[in-house]
């Protein structure tokens, strides 16, 4: 049987791979996809690997900084990111949790004053990067489900 | 040349939580608390913050911190602005917390904060340049609190390792309790945590008790648990603090410290409470050796005239 890709090779810019299925769209959102470009990007869902299923991410001519990349790490951690140039891989990094999360958790606290009208971007300090652990740098509170808290 | 070096570290630097201090330095403070007793008391006087002025703003009730804090100001000399209402300020027009503490650290050496809000003084001090002492951040942390009840029970029995401590009452909403179980820990003492099983120390706090190599032990058998006790710490449950008002009509009046309660505790027990107390101690006990609760509050003078003192450069 002939293999078919689901979505089509690219000939520049950045294939962020092994995503956990069903946070492409979360990944996305944490890059500021669409806003922060007008490439064309392709999410494929749910596709079969040796290692389970995963979602992918492919963003043509725009190679994405690996640094920035880095804090999907958070809800996808065993995410990789390939920059293609002439349709070969380049580069290739795997993702790595920053030491600091800023402005894209919500504190799981509704009286952390982060969560208050004050002019402050929510900050949290990783505790441990795989699974990901963060600490509230205002209050010290440790969100469980960091995936529902992605803003 | 440690001292030395503890000491340079303190001029305007914050303080927030006790997890931002080493043991080293909290000997350092309480040791300091130590010389500030008699100036406490008014036997003696000194004015090494005179020329200096507190901001101490107090957006929930407070009595002891609030007067505490203020008393240690006037006692070194210096001079205290600020409200104890948050309602006579621009808070009640809509201001920010922000925009306040930068108002305040225009006006003052150092600002006290007391706010509703837990890590308002993690933010207070990202916006300040003088340094900020937190009075207390919603069900977060106390840290003033802390070192006062450190202060006591090292100044009580000497010494902290290997004491038997017990934790008594809100061990989930109580704010003192979650930073003085890190505390006792970090000092080496033996943990005994008793509460209603709806308001159990978090899993967090034990496991940095854990951490720090100390085994809590949790136990609804107070009687039990009291009896090789050094120390009792009582908590009050807290009614501002429950989500709903069921949860906390199930549980107040749960436990009471009363005559028949220490009969079979040691002599030199100790029963602490950060006050205010509701019903959780009888009065009868007031008048007993077992008493500790209002020195312990007035070691909070000491103690904060040795921070304040520190923070701004008192200490030369």
């Amino acid at each position: 049987m002939k293999k078919e890709l689901k979505i089509p090779l690219i000939r520049d810019g950045t294939v962020i791979d092994h995503i956990t299925a069903g946070n492409a769209v979360k990944v996305l959102h944490i890059l500021g996809i669409p806003k922060s470009t007008s490439s064309v990007v392709s999410v494929a869902m749910n596709v079969r690997s040796k290692f389970g299923k995963k979602d992918i991410v492919k963003v043509e001519n725009r190679e994405i900084d690996p640094q920035e990349v880095d804090k999907i790490a958070l809800i996808a951690p065993k995410a990789t990111i390939n920059i293609i140039r002439d349709y070969k891989v380049a580069k290739k990094h795997k993702v790595e949790l920053p030491n600091e999360i800023i402005g894209i958790v919500r504190c799981s606290n509704p009286t952390c004053v982060s969560n208050a009208n004050e002019p402050v971007k929510s900050r949290f300090k990783v505790i441990n990067k795989d699974p990901p652990r963060i600490k509230c740098y205002y209050c010290e509170r440790e969100p469980e489900d960091i995936a529902d808290r992605i803003i | 040349m440690l001292v030395f070096l503890i000491l340079m570290k303190f001029k305007g630097k914050d303080i927030i939580s006790i997890k931002d201090f080493t043991k080293d330095e909290i000997n350092y403070i309480l040791d300091y608390a130590e010389e500030m007793i008699a100036y406490a008391k008014g036997e003696k006087y000194r004015d090494i913050l005179k020329g200096k002025v507190l901001s101490s703003l107090f957006f929930e009730p407070s009595t002891r911190t609030r007067l505490s804090f203020e008393s240690s100001m006037n006692r070194l000399g210096g001079k205290v602005i600020g409200f104890s209402d948050p309602s006579g300020t621009s808070q009640k027009k809509g201001e920010s917390l922000s925009d306040t503490i930068r108002m305040a650290d225009s006006y003052s050496d150092a600002i006290v904060i007391r706010h509703p809000h837990e890590g308002a003084a993690r933010l207070a001090a990202e916006f300040a340049n003088v340094p900020v002492l937190n009075a207390g951040d919603g069900a977060g942390r106390h840290p003033t609190q802390c070192l006062l009840d450190l202060f006591t029970i090292r100044k009580e029995k000497k010494r902290i390792k290997n004491k038997k401590v017990v934790l008594l009452g809100d061990l989930k909403y109580g704010r003192t309790v979650h930073s003085l179980a890190y505390a006792l820990a970090l000092y080496g003492a033996n943990l005994t945590f008793v509460s209603p099983a709806n308001l159990k120390m978090p899993n967090e706090v034990v496991g940095e008790c854990k951490d720090l190599g100390i085994e809590p032990i949790s136990t609804s058998n107070l009687e039990k648990a009291i009896r090789d006790a050094d120390v009792l710490y009582v908590t009050r449950i807290q009614r501002e603090r429950f989500p709903d008002a069921e949860e906390y009509n199930r549980v107040v009046g749960s436990y009471k410290v009363n005559y028949e309660l220490l009969k079979n505790a040691k002599d030199n027990l100790i029963v602490m409470h950060p006050l205010p107390r509701v019903t959780e101690i009888d009065p009868e006990i007031d008048r007993t050796n077992h008493a500790l609760y209002f020195k312990q509050a007035f070691n909070g003078v000491p103690v904060r005239m040795a921070l304040l003192s520190l923070v701004m450069g008192g200490r030369k």
